[in-house]
């Protein structure tokens, strides 16, 4: 039968850590895209060699795009880094599942025969760690452009309400402002609601694509060996370097986002 | 019917089912998309990165539903 598991298996026990095969992975292809590019960066020349080349036209297409993104060289300074560091990693692990005859490669364990690669980006783990980064960046990006006050009040959000009791005060009864401070209130509970899904909904998206391409292709293996399989892997590799794009891109969205100041607000500073 | 044999079935109609949605939503980016190129050649470099990360938000429900299915299979 197929051997398909959720959870990566452990390689070997270091000091009571379990050193799982993506995790392995993770620090081979973290290693090699470090001395690729803090050795590209090291000797820099005028003329270009073809790694440097391609290294170049890689920063530097993605610098334009961050720039287009978040409209502010300020602000894409800050954030370039993490981003692209997210895309070149994911990028990375998701393109090295296609170098052929890896599976072939397996471990004699107590527990059976364990694969020595598994697609990095099938570990749950990881993503959930990378994503919690991407959120966390996000809230403290929001704190402190709107202020710790304005980042709460985004959640519980009285103005509706302030602004009835204000007009009661005035000596004017206004009962539509009392639907508005509910639908405020709602609203709000709605985008700390929101700020969850965010976690859940870009964590699973990359580890449902990738682990979803994996697992079609060993089925399609099973069932037909040879030509079958080719389409299905076509589309992971399609899926593999999209996601990369995907999860990148949504965090700098995220980002981006929070560092907008909206124009109610600005309308709000401006009468203060 | 058996335990088992439901839970193979439920997890068939949740990826099935939950994949409807998605598809149709990401026809209508895609479709959207390149109508907004056929306009306008000069602009598909801006577009494309929009069309992909916009395709992959309608994804998502399509990945939850994934998620449940896996869920059933092997957590339950």
């Amino acid at each position: 039968m197929l051997d398909i598991s959720l959870a990566p298996r452990a390689l070997f026990y270091l000091a009571g850590f379990p050193v799982t095969n993506t995790f392995l992975w993770t620090v081979v292809i973290s290693v090699i895209i470090m001395v690729l590019f803090v050795g590209v960066a090291r000797r820099m020349r005028n003329v270009p060699g073809t790694t440097q080349n391609i290294i170049e036209v890689l920063v530097e297409g993605s610098y334009d795009f961050v720039n287009s993104v978040t409209g502010s060289e300020k602000k894409t300074r800050r954030i370039f880094p993490f981003v692209f560091t997210l895309f070149v990693f994911i990028l990375a692990c998701n393109l090295v599942m296609f170098f052929p005859g890896q599976s072939a490669l397996t471990v004699e364990r107590a527990g059976g025969v364990i694969p020595l690669f598994r697609a990095v980006m099938s570990d749950y783990g990881l993503i959930f760690v990378m994503t919690i980064l991407g959120i966390l960046t996000v809230q403290i990006v929001a704190i402190a452009v709107h202020g710790p006050f304005g980042y709460l009040g985004k959640f519980i959000n009285l103005k509706g309400f302030k602004d009835f009791f204000k007009n009661i005060f005035q000596g004017k009864f206004k009962p539509n402002l009392i639907g508005q401070g509910f639908l405020d209130l709602f609203l709000g509970v709605m985008g700390f609601v929101g700020e969850f899904a965010k976690i859940i909904s870009l964590s699973f998206r990359l580890f449902g694509n990738i682990f979803a391409s994996e697992v079609i292709t060993a089925v399609m293996l099973f069932l037909a060996p040879f030509i079958v399989p080719l389409p299905f892997k076509f589309l992971g590799l399609l899926t593999a370097i999209v996601q990369a794009f995907v999860f990148a891109v949504l965090t700098l969205i995220y980002i981006t986002m929070a560092s907008e100041i909206e124009e109610d607000e600005l309308a709000e500073e401006a009468t203060m | 019917m058996e335990v088992e044999a439901v839970k193979l079935l439920a997890a068939g109609l949740a990826a099935g089912l939950g994949a409807i949605g998605p598809g149709i939503g990401e026809g209508l980016v895609a479709g959207h998309a390149l109508a907004a190129i056929g306009r306008n050649p000069e602009a598909s470099g801006k577009i494309m990165p929009f069309m992909f990360a916009t395709m992959a938000v309608a994804e998502s429900t399509a990945i939850y539903a994934l998620v449940v299915a896996l869920l059933i299979l092997f957590a339950f």
